[in-house]
């Protein structure tokens, strides 16, 4: 052990940056959220819209934190991104500081053998309610009025907090530059691939690749496999663009698309992580 | 009155050792806010301080060298998850302290981290053998995703707070918050408080 007291530069870690909290500190209360309407995205994922009376809204990015009591009294939490944030990117200081209720949309994987995810997926129906507080997180988000380039890569239900900022940017009418890379396992896992292929077709500003890890479409001629770096390089904004870069997936799939982009060139500064789900 | 949930029936074992709110799990889930960072050993240091004043540094054969406790700790994630019985290899933040002068008047901490994450916590949550600086889980080194090399441990609080690829812990003479903490999470973080965010 060596002892000094000579100061120590103390390099980046010391550096304030932007925050993305919001100015104004707020408690999160829970709301009664009412399912509004419910819609089967493949044969495992649901998206469940809910009116929350009282949601000041959210950034796209945030996630809900749901609340189910048994009978009995148990009861138990999970968290929920936002796949629609339910202000669609409004910020909150613009919002009306009347109590209203506003309409936010979740998509739930079916986890086998989970305690939650079957449950709001396959047994929860319009007018039941649950339990639900947020947003929550203010580090995972997209700032709609932010120009730079973004891309954004998402592996299985991952893509839904990627989808909130897709939807926010085009409620919104921002010319940010989006590329989005959605590796999903077969073309009956894809999440949303309507809306997205809409979407991309009307915006020369959004550009869509699927990757898929088991089975791709028919005439499919590109590889079919875990995302690799030609695959990564060949799909994302180059690093010389800057993009701010949004990962989110199981975790196996972050740390591996994260730590491939860093070594692509990517400033791992701009590389912001969410990752579901346990340990592969 | 918690609203019931109409059909929802329990599945997760209980524990009596599961804070409010938490669900039992095997595996160890990963939450961090970006790419894992490399590190590289032999360059590798930690550092007790204050800003800008280094009071004690240790390299990596040096952190090895002192004595290490191997503990049995039960982990509490703000992501909803509790792990029982966790095994741990370390040395006692009790012994880094003890290494250094502390000022009357320094009674908080900032941990800062590779990648320029930090979290704060009282100065007594660190002490009588409540927390320990990391480098072994499991009978194995501590492995990069899960902050290795050496990661904070606190266990009695948020696991948020027993921060990944710790660098550097700063003692403050006022509380100053860090990187979750300024976005929504408690300042303190106790898992059987429930606090989670702001206001909790
Ligand atoms: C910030 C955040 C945002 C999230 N957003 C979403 C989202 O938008 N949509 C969504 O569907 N999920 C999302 N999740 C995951 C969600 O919170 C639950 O973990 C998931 O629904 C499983 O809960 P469960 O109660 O059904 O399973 P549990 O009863 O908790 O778990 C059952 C078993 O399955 C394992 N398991 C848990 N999750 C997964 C998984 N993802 N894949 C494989 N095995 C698993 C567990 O280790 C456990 O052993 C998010 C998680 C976080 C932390």
């Amino acid at each position: 052990m060596t002892t000094t007291t000579e100061p120590e530069p103390l390099d980046e870690t010391d550096s304030p940056e932007s925050t993305d909290a919001p100015d104004v500190r707020y408690a999160l209360p829970w709301h009664v959220a009412t399912v509004a309407a419910r819609r089967r995205e493949t044969s495992s994922a649901v998206s469940l819209e809910l009116d929350v009376p009282g949601w000041h809204g959210a950034l796209p990015g945030q996630h809900v934190d749901v609340r189910l009591t048994a009978e009995d009294g148990y009861s138990t939490q999970r968290s929920y991104s936002l796949a629609c944030p339910g202000t669609m990117g409004v910020a909150r200081a613009t919002m009306p500081t009347e109590a209203t209720t506003a309409r936010i949309a979740l998509t739930v994987q079916v986890v086998e053998d989970g305690e939650v995810s079957p449950y709001l997926a396959e047994e929860l129906v319009v007018g039941d309610q649950i339990e639900l507080r947020g947003p929550i997180g203010h580090w995972f988000v997209w700032q709609p009025r932010d120009p730079q380039p973004v891309q954004l890569v998402g592996g299985g239900s991952g893509l839904v907090p990627l989808m909130s900022m897709v939807r926010t940017r085009h409620q919104a009418g921002s010319r940010a530059p989006f590329r989005l890379l959605t590796s999903v396992r077969t073309p009956a896992d894809a999440l949303y691939a309507a809306e997205l292929d809409a979407l991309a077709s009307q915006d020369p500003g959004l550009e869509v690749t699927w990757a898929w890890t088991r089975q791709a479409p028919a005439g499919w001629t590109g590889p079919v496999g875990r995302l690799d770096a030609d695959a990564l390089a060949a799909a994302c904004l180059p690093p010389e663009q800057h993009p701010h870069v949004f990962v989110c997936g199981p975790t196996p799939f972050v740390e591996h698309v994260a730590s491939t982009l860093v070594s692509l060139g990517h400033d791992a500064d701009r590389i912001r992580t969410e990752r579901f789900g346990p340990t592969g | 009155m918690a609203l019931i949930s109409r059909g929802f029936r329990p599945k997760r074992e209980s524990d009596p050792r599961l804070p409010p709110g938490q669900y039992l799990e095997r595996g160890f889930p990963v939450l961090s806010a970006g790419p894992t960072p490399k590190v590289d050993l032999s360059t590798w240091a930690f550092t007790l301080g204050s800003p800008g004043e280094a009071r004690a540094r240790w390299t990596w054969e040096e952190l090895l060298a002192l004595p290490a406790e191997d503990v049995v700790v039960d982990i509490h994630c703000v992501t909803k998850w509790t792990k029982l019985d966790s095994r741990w290899r370390g040395v006692s933040i009790d012994t880094l302290l003890d290494a250094v002068e502390v000022g009357d008047d320094e009674q908080h901490v900032l941990a800062r981290c590779d990648g320029g994450y930090t979290t704060n916590m009282p100065l007594a949550d660190l002490r009588g053998g409540k927390a320990w600086i990391a480098y072994g889980y499991d009978g194995a080194p501590l492995p990069d995703e899960h902050g290795g090399p050496a990661r904070l441990l606190v266990p009695h609080l948020y696991f948020w707070k027993s921060a990944k690829w710790v660098r550097r812990l700063d003692l403050l003479t006022a509380d100053e918050q860090g990187f979750w903490e300024l976005r929504g999470y408690h300042d303190y973080g106790d898992p059987w408080r429930e606090q989670r965010y702001w206001g909790d």
